[in-house]
């Protein structure tokens, strides 16, 4: 099922993604996807394990070559202007890891010159501050908690002041108080920067709270797309977690 | 151009801090070359004292060790720098940064040349103090034939580097392994002449093999072998081509195959 949502052609698009698929050998990871993300917008991606959705992400960031289709970042090409627009993004996951030998400092220090970052010192400075990560400049990211992990990765997520971050489940393995933290500090930051997020989760109030829009894949397709209240409504549930819920028993997640 | 090296700064920056958080891995860069310079340099007393071979150029030997640690302490630093970013689960992140894969190369060559400098120039400086060691053509003969050496190492160690891309983990086996398969054919502690005739071929395309038959004929005649150097220079300038080859495509065939944000241990 190809599921197009009105693609706007306009300058207000960051992220266009028509007819994309993506094969490994016989296998189809991704069928057939088409969808856009506004400026200043939360796309959630929903679906079930090996639904395509880090498959879907990682050609979002120009990291995975798709078989074919088109895939526009900031309206442009992402394979062609790989290295442009690679400045402009960044991400975070709880699953790729920063060197847990070197101190936070050192670490942001690295990824600050890797992006090209001005003022590099006082950009640290300001992320530690709203982060609350100051005291764990001089720390070993190995001897840090899950909680100081996810805030130390979102810095350096943070750390070129991407136009779009990709967030893989920046929440998972954090206790309520820590996810709650990281959920208001991304919703903040939205507001003051207008940068567009990409989320992947499986944790539906946290795609309720965050996403104006959301697309459900399935099989490596879009299965279903609109706004949470959109798809709550639609399907007569009282939450994300129940449209989920309908979809899977009904095989399509 | 300021970014372009901004970022390979970055990559050495990484392990420079690395290495300024974890004494024991200075230990293990200075630690193996001493230890190898100390017992040949043993063994080439004792052989002085029975062969006239040795007394005519004691040096030899130790200038042999020295000089292979230079080749596989050069290929081992562009592994091991590679394989920091496995172990960590940090290729990710150096994936999607501006980073790109000939920046990735050149980071992996700067920081193999600093590993080499700190481990065999340690070892150097030991033997010169300790053994009376010193090398019979000083200068930029010598120069070259290091920096050659230099040379085939990285190429071997960007090729590994592209398994290890394409394989992951368990091609690591390789970084330490590799080298010690061409030891034999190169002639590092005899002339390839002893070599079966049927052997002595493939000793003929490896670089080193002309680097240290050009360390014996310096030691025990006196000359510097221009030919030897040359031919040396045109066959590391395919190795460290096909080496960088390797690898770039071993990236582009990652981005293909997703490989690049999985791998890790």
């Amino acid at each position: 099922m190809k599921v197009i949502q009105n693609i706007n052609l306009s300058s207000n698009i960051d992220v266009s993604v028509k007819n994309v698929y993506k094969n490994f050998g016989d296998i189809k990871a991704v069928s057939d996807i088409s969808f856009s993300v506004e400026k200043s917008k939360t796309l959630g991606l929903l679906g079930s394990n090996g639904a395509g959705k880090t498959t879907t992400i990682m050609m979002l960031m120009g990291i995975l070559k798709a078989t074919s289709g088109e895939i526009k970042i900031l309206e442009q090409d992402v394979y062609k202007y790989r290295n442009k627009i690679a400045k402009e993004i960044n991400f975070s996951s709880p699953f790729v890891e920063l060197p847990h030998r070197l101190t936070v400092l050192q670490n942001l220090n690295v990824f600050g010159h890797l992006y090209g970052v001005k003022s590099l010192a006082d950009k640290i400075h300001k992320l530690s501050m709203d982060l609350d990560i100051l005291d764990l400049l001089k720390r070993r990211v190995g001897k840090l908690s899950a909680g100081q992990k996810t805030r130390v990765s979102l810095a350096k997520s943070l750390i070129n002041d991407p136009k779009i971050l990709f967030l893989d489940e920046p929440t998972a393995s954090l206790d309520p108080d820590h996810a709650d933290w990281i959920r208001t500090y991304l919703e903040q930051y939205q507001d003051r920067t207008g940068a567009t997020f990409i989320l992947a989760s499986h944790n539906m109030p946290e795609v309720e709270r965050l996403c104006h829009n959301v697309i459900m894949m399935g099989r490596g397709k879009v299965i279903e797309s609109g706004t949470p209240k959109n798809l709550i409504s639609r399907y007569k549930s009282t939450n994300l977690e129940e449209v989920f819920l309908q979809l899977a028993r009904n095989d399509k997640v | 151009m300021v970014l372009f090296f901004r970022r390979i700064y970055a990559m050495i920056l990484r392990h420079v801090y690395l290495f300024m958080c974890s004494w024991p891995r200075v230990l293990e860069l200075i630690y193996w070359p001493f230890l190898n310079m100390v017992l040949w340099a043993y063994m080439s007393k004792f052989l002085s004292e029975h062969s006239n071979i040795f007394l005519m150029a004691s040096g030899v030997l130790i200038a042999s060790v020295i000089m292979w640690d230079t080749l596989f302490r050069g290929q081992l630093g562009v592994t091991l720098s590679f394989i920091e970013e496995l172990w960590s689960r940090n290729l990710g992140n150096i994936a999607v940064s501006p980073l790109k894969p000939i920046e990735l190369v050149l980071s992996l060559i700067v920081a193999s040349f600093l590993r080499t400098l700190v481990g065999v120039g340690g070892a150097g400086i030991a033997a010169y103090f300790l053994f009376d060691f010193h090398l019979p053509l000083f200068g930029i003969g010598f120069i070259l034939f290091f920096i050659n050496l230099l040379i085939m190492g990285w190429a071997l160690g960007l090729a590994i580097c592209a398994l290890l891309i394409r394989f992951g983990l368990s091609a690591e086996t390789f970084a330490w392994a590799a080298l010690f398969f061409i030891q034999p054919l190169c002639g590092v502690f005899y002339p390839v002449s002893v070599l079966p005739e049927w052997l002595q071929p493939f000793s003929l395309i490896i670089p080193a093999t002309y680097i240290f038959e050009g360390m014996r004929l310096a030691f025990f005649d006196g000359v510097f072998g221009i030919d030897l150097l040359l031919k040396a220079c045109l066959i590391n300038v395919i190795y460290i081509f096909v080496g960088v080859s390797l690898l770039l495509f071993s990236y582009s065939h990652a981005k293909k195959n997703g490989l690049l944000l999985g791998n890790g241990e």
